[in-house]
């Protein structure tokens, strides 16, 4: 894909944003692409909903926001109900099936993972969440090596939380090919 | 595989790494949104270079402390928003009076008064022009992107030591808080405006405000050899106070002239596809990222539509407009306020009539559909 | 190094009106320095607005005469960037502690090693007579044609309050106490405060009725006496004299020292 334009959603604390940089980071650091990564400032990073916007391209970016995203991460509910109209038609939605109960027809691939209880149940840590959800969406889009993305957590996190977030990491992948939606 | 000198990091950081490249000692600041990752990131890497970093109990003390710094030989910064931008007005007016080198970073959210702290506008371009009270001149620089965030930040730190003035870099919400690539040129790479410091020596009469014969004042760093007076009100060339009216009107001539007279040696800017264009977009800052998105979508669809993305706001450069939009059949200014780039581009050019405003003031960044629409209404096809 | 060495002679007779209490405080000023043996060169005058503040053109120091209230500030970035200097900071009531008010607490809160330097005539003088925070209540001034209902800081408890490590009190009539009190200040490691009570005859003199400047001397003689003295005791209304506050706390600059040394370990 020359340009994907990503919405991370979700509510202050379950690490959207951090997820965010971390993906973007990536791309430009260890696979040379491109990347804008902004986010909505204020109230809504401590706490309520929240929305960080990426796009990864192999050529220049210049606006930096993004209006249709070709793949929108929904975590909670309200994030869902927010900002589920905006796909690109054809886009891939991706939501946790322990906080959104998808209603709405949208034209998009819905991917309703279970994301959440399946780190709960295999590792115990909510803190690695958002990296799962980071697994199953670059198994999905393809846009990252997962080895980037290692790199990015071993300069960013103490060595002995790094093989918690790999597993974190290999089980949104996992996700996605044995959940089927 | 990473380079050791790319870096994916925000705005307000990219800032702070151009300050560092171009030898920043000290900086002293207040918190305030969307500018504190300035002061935060400044806390921590100052000291790892011996630097001085102090949070001040307000923009007004955050000023004056850098001034008294930067007389003893620092380079030195503060970064702020528009509210701590009013409160700085005052010790900026003594900054440009004493002609003391400093850098001030605006990181502009929507006004007036507390307005909309986290969310962006362009509203401060004019007071940063007319801000402080009596006239003067004032360098301000702008810039969309990081790589020209660093550059405009090491640019800041050379004209203000080379003219020895304040320099004000009007980044904006969008641009401060926006991740993207930077690379961080080598050592080197990019040409750093040491101090000029007198050659006079001890014992010999210093006068430390009388104009070299190509305008410069060599500087003595406070606790040198040389003891002299600073003070904001009319002084002579040794320092001290004087209402001798030849003495105000001389002052006062060099302090705009050593800025006005070299508008196109100050001026920085960019331009795409200005060759051929009818349509001539004019902007600057975070808004200048959605022109040229409009530019680079609509060329290949046949329009002859440019960007002007001007990177010195103040002085501004008129010449260098009225040039560049000779051809031009018609102007849009692109921007996040009123209208106050729009004033001096219809005062630049020879038919402003000709000239537009393309702009948002609700504090939502400017989007590339906002500008097409009003294109299609200037070229009179609707919306 | 005699004292007329420490001044700049050429701008005498200065502008201060006859009878006027601060150039006894230059002068008590200037008997210290050169009785600590200072150089000229390691002395930063910093200064803001007002009669008191024009001080700093007198003396053969690097001056810095700076913005109305805005001196501890301007001498804050002096000091942080050259520590190994001397910084001394005259300001006026007003100066201090109506708009500068803020900058002084802060200044005294980070113990930061200036030496400032209240000359409390309790009148805005430069603009010709108007109240200042320490005219107190019940006095007159041009904006106070029926009297001042505003009360009056006591500087030396706001500055102890604030955090300040040497708090002191004197008046243009104890000299020679004025010249000791300034040399300990001088020397003093952290933030410093004198306050020096010095008349206006011209506007708060006049004003108040409170007759020639020799008379406003004659008051400071008969209303203050020293600290915890006997007299105290008996006249509450006294005003006390002397060192309030002299302890030893970490500098700032010192303390920044060892941010630096932190930060350069990379812990």
């Amino acid at each position: 894909m020359e340009r994907c334009r990503l919405v991370f959603s979700g509510s202050g604390g379950q690490g959207v944003i951090t997820a965010a940089v971390i993906l973007s980071e990536a791309a430009v650091l260890y696979e040379n692409m491109n990347a804008v990564q902004s986010q909505a400032y204020g109230p809504a990073a401590r706490g309520g909903a929240t929305r960080s916007d990426i796009i990864i391209s192999e050529s220049n970016i210049n606006f930096p926001k993004v209006i249709q995203p070709n793949v929108l991460i929904c975590l909670t509910q309200e994030a869902y109900n927010t900002f589920c109209n905006i796909i690109r038609p054809g886009g891939l939605l991706i939501t946790d099936t322990r906080f959104v109960k998808t209603e709405k027809k949208v034209d998009a691939q819905q991917k309703e993972l279970p994301m959440y209880v399946n780190v709960m149940e295999k590792i115990g840590k909510p803190i690695v969440f958002n990296i799962c959800m980071l697994g199953a969406v670059i198994r999905l889009t393809d846009l990252v090596e997962p080895e980037s993305i290692m790199k990015v957590l071993e300069n960013r996190i103490p060595s002995d939380f790094l093989e918690m977030n790999r597993k974190a990491l290999e089980l949104g992948m996992e996700l996605t090919e044995t959940i089927k939606s | 595989m990473k380079t050791e000198n790319i870096k994916f990091i925000q705005g307000n950081e990219a800032c702070v790494e151009g300050a560092l490249y171009a030898g920043l000692d000290f900086f002293a600041g207040y918190p305030i949104t969307p500018s504190t990752e300035i002061a935060e990131l400044l806390s921590r890497r100052l000291p790892q270079k011996g630097g001085k970093f102090i949070q001040m109990e307000d923009e007004i003390a955050s000023m004056s402390a850098i001034i008294g710094a930067s007389l003893t030989g620092s380079k030195v910064m503060t970064a702020t928003s528009g509210p701590g931008f009013s409160l700085m007005q005052e010790a900026l007016g003594y900054a440009i009076m004493t002609e003391i080198p400093c850098v001030i970073v605006n990181v502009q959210r929507g006004g007036p008064s507390t307005g909309i702290p986290t969310h962006v506008s362009q509203g401060d371009v004019n007071q940063t022009r007319w801000g402080t009270h009596g006239d003067h001149a004032i360098v301000a620089l702008t810039a969309s992107n990081h790589q020209d965030v660093f550059e405009t930040t090491v640019e800041a730190f050379n004209i203000s030591e080379t003219y020895r003035t304040p320099v004000v870099l009007l980044y904006d919400e969008v641009v401060g808080h926006m991740r993207e690539r930077l690379r961080v040129p080598e050592t080197g790479e990019l040409p750093l405006a040491e101090r000029l410091r007198t050659s006079v020596s001890e014992g010999v009469d210093y006068h430390p405000y009388l104009p070299r014969e190509d305008g410069r004042l060599p500087m003595s760093d406070f606790g040198g050899v040389h003891r002299y007076n600073v003070t904001g009100l009319f002084h002579d060339m040794w320092g001290f106070p004087s209402d001798n009216p030849k003495v105000v009107h001389g002052l006062l001539r060099h302090l705009v002239d050593k800025i006005q007279n070299n508008v196109n040696q100050i001026a920085r800017f960019k331009e795409f596809y200005l060759e051929d264009a009818e349509c001539i977009l004019i902007s600057y800052g975070s808004s200048a990222r959605s022109a040229r998105h409009v530019v680079e979508y609509l060329r290949p669809r046949g329009e002859r539509i440019g960007l002007l993305e001007l990177q010195t706001l103040w002085p501004f450069p008129h010449d260098i407009v009225n040039e560049k939009c000779a051809n031009a059949k018609y102007m849009v200014v692109v921007e996040m306020n009123m209208g106050q780039i729009l004033r001096e581009v219809k005062r630049a050019v020879k038919n402003p009539e000709r000239v537009f405003l393309a702009n948002r003031i609700d504090g939502v960044f400017i989007a590339p559909r906002d500008i097409r629409d009003i294109l299609r209404i200037i070229q009179g096809k609707g919306v | 190094m005699a004292i007329k060495d420490y001044i700049r002679e050429r701008f005498f007779p200065h502008i201060w009106c006859p009878g006027c209490g601060h150039g006894t405080v230059l002068n008590s000023l200037l008997r210290t320095v050169s009785q600590l043996g200072m150089s000229r060169n390691e002395i930063v005058m910093v200064s803001g607005i007002g009669c008191s503040s024009r001080i700093s053109g007198y003396v053969d120091f690097h001056t810095l005469h700076t913005l109305h209230g805005r001196a501890l500030a301007f001498a804050t970035g002096v000091k942080l960037s050259r520590p190994e200097l001397n910084l001394i900071v005259p300001m006026g009531d007003g100066d201090a502690l109506a708009i500068g008010g803020n900058h002084f607490i802060h200044a005294a809160r980070r113990n930061i090693d200036l030496t400032a330097i209240v000359m409390n005539n309790r009148i805005y003088g430069m603009t010709g007579g108007q109240y200042s925070p320490l005219s107190g209540h019940g006095t007159l001034a041009t904006t106070a044609p029926y009297t001042n209902i505003d009360y009056a800081f006591d500087t030396v408890e706001l500055a102890t309050a604030a955090g300040a490590s040497f708090v002191a009190r004197s008046t243009t009539y104890h000299v020679q106490q004025l010249a000791k009190i300034l040399k300990q200040a001088i020397l003093h490691e952290g933030f410093s405060v004198v306050e020096v009570l010095t008349q206006c005859p011209t506007y708060f003199g006049r004003k108040n009725r409170l007759g020639s400047a020799a008379d406003m001397m004659e008051d400071y003689k008969n209303n203050t006496t020293p600290i915890g003295s006997k007299a105290k005791k008996e006249n509450p209304d006294l005003i006390e004299r002397g060192v309030f506050v002299q302890k030893e706390i970490p500098e700032y600059c010192s303390e920044y020292d060892k941010i630096i040394e932190r930060a350069m370990k990379g812990k």
